[in-house]
């Protein structure tokens, strides 16, 4: 597997300033596993040469931090106030990929004010150049934070369980993404599914409301791209346990293939 | 584009006729306290060429080329500010048929007279533009969503209320049909996507009659019951889970767990 560039597929944003492929990740409803995924992935995309940047998009509510056991001294918070310089906050992850934690005490950068958009944009254009893959795990909910965060992004996954309140809440999400953002192509990965193949049929049925309800301003209906399902088995439930990654602790389990799965299809795009 | 410092250049040796000619036309001065071939003079020049190109020849409104510009450059400020801006696209309605009626030079008229009304009712930080024939468009920084319709409305009445004068007395009554959308505050559009939502809502006012104006409402982030029965057909299971409303705007207050 050679590590592969792609030019941006959907680009809200001035395309001059950011280098690296920038995904970002969302899911409405909180709790389907989004960091999980974000990480696993991110440890998945590295394996297959790629330099990864996960960055912590998640700002007040931040949990990359938790999932990933790692409390470093010097965070965001930390250079969104002038205390750090950008490279300082950015450490290597156990995954071989390197983060940006928002860290505690950034509550305060949960609404999105100028301030919050200038140091955002700042730090893309800043890291986009050092790397091949920038992965914004962004927060629960579509509050503007959120969606400013998705609006840099040239592609966007959205993670959902099989649950209706999952469902309702990523519909909800390519809807707004659609409608305001223009965006005619999502990724979609189902987490926590109970037998393979569920995730297919979810994203399917997802697309069947889709196309009836959903246009973006220039009358398109977005089309979701299947990336793949993640079962919820027992490596997943002691990974999340043991604060460590999955791809880390069973790289062979069933659900970390899949993950791998996923990240060669991400890789193989364009 | 940066030119290297002390880079001496032989003015006399540039053919400027054509530019003088030019500006000379488009009733452009140079100024009369500068000497001629002098850096300012050539300043001046270069400044009135850059103006010449940047309007409408017709109406003296910013033309297509500054339109692209203005357009791009406040798309920017909305992403990084958030203040919502307001694009409007009008058009003078039935103008094929003032054309065929009262000739070429009375529609001119119309489009010069539509213009000078437009320019006079909005703020001098609003950007008034003739993009196509009889098709206009006003960029308004800072425009509140609240604001939007009664600021369309009032452009729309006062051509309206705006008689043409065309040659030998008579008075032309023209109106115009509007369209409207906001650029999305919080995340960084494109001059096209921004275009295209406002001349959606402008085919909308033309199809409901002319000679009125309809924004693009804010998009609602609510599922019907009909969307969320036809989600959850995959699961057969619609009543079995209580489903969570979805709120825009909300600041993502979730209680922070161990995913």
């Amino acid at each position: 597997m050679t590590a592969t560039m792609t030019e941006p597929e959907v680009s809200p944003a001035t395309p001059s300033v950011r280098l690296a492929r920038t995904l970002a990740v969302t899911s409405g409803k909180g709790g389907v596993g989004k960091t999980f995924f974000s990480a696993n992935v991110a440890a998945a995309l590295s394996r297959q040469g790629l330099r990864v940047l996960v960055l912590d998009a998640d700002l007040g509510l931040a949990n990359l931090d938790v999932v990933l056991n790692l409390y470093p001294k010097i965070t965001l918070h930390d250079v969104f106030t002038g205390k750090a310089q950008l490279d300082e906050a950015i450490l290597p992850a156990p995954g071989g990929f390197s983060v940006l934690l928002a860290g505690s005490g950034l509550v305060e950068y949960s609404r999105l004010t100028p301030e919050v958009r200038e140091q955002l944009l700042g730090i893309i254009a800043t890291v986009a150049p050092k790397y091949d893959v920038l992965l914004l795990d962004t927060g629960a909910g579509i509050s503007d934070v959120v969606l400013f965060a998705l609006s840099l992004a040239h592609e966007v996954i959205v993670v959902a369980t099989p649950e209706p309140t999952s469902m309702t809440d990523a519909y909800a999400t390519v809807k707004v993404l659609a409608s305001q953002q223009g965006r005619e192509h999502l990724h979609m990965v189902v987490n926590q599914v109970a037998r393979a193949g569920e995730g297919r049929i979810i994203c399917q049925q997802l697309q069947q409301v889709i196309e009836r309800f959903v246009l973006t301003p220039s009358g398109v209906a977005p089309k979701l791209n299947f990336l793949g399902d993640i079962p919820l088995d027992s490596s997943v439930r002691e990974a999340v346990q043991r604060r460590t990654l999955l791809m880390e602790l069973h790289p062979g389990s069933s659900a970390a293939q899949c993950v791998v799965q996923i990240a060669t299809r991400l890789n193989s795009r364009r | 584009m940066t030119i290297p410092e002390g880079t001496a250049v032989d003015i006399s040796g540039l053919r400027l006729d054509l530019a003088l000619n030019l500006l000379n036309q488009a009733g452009w001065t140079m100024p009369a306290d500068v000497s001629p071939q002098s850096a300012e003079w050539l300043q001046a020049l270069l400044d009135g060429l850059c103006e010449v190109s940047s309007r409408d020849a017709l109406t003296g409104l910013a033309n297509r080329r500054q339109f692209e510009v203005a357009i791009s450059r406040e798309i920017d400020r909305v992403a990084r500010s958030g203040e919502p801006a307001l694009l409007l696209v009008l058009d003078i309605d039935h103008f094929k048929k003032i054309n065929d009626t009262y000739g070429h030079a009375a529609g001119d008229l119309v489009i010069q007279s539509v213009a000078r009304t437009l320019q006079d009712c909005v703020r001098p930080m609003d950007t008034v533009a003739r993009v196509g024939g009889e098709e206009f468009a006003i960029i308004l920084p800072n425009c509140a969503p609240a604001f939007g319709q009664t600021v369309a409305e009032r452009v729309r009445k006062k051509v309206e209320n705006q008689a043409v004068a065309l040659v030998g007395g008579q008075a032309l009554r023209v109106t115009v049909s509007a369209g409207g959308a906001f650029a999305p505050q919080w995340v960084r559009s494109s001059a096209a996507l921004w275009t295209e939502r406002a001349d959606q809502q402008l085919y909308r006012a033309k199809r409901e009659g002319r000679n009125r104006t309809c924004l693009e409402m804010p998009v609602l982030t609510s599922v019907s019951n009909e969307e969320k029965e036809l989600l959850f057909g995959a699961l057969g299971q619609s009543d079995a889970f209580p489903v969570a409303e979805m709120t825009s705007g909300s600041n993502g207050a979730v209680p922070k767990t161990a995913p």
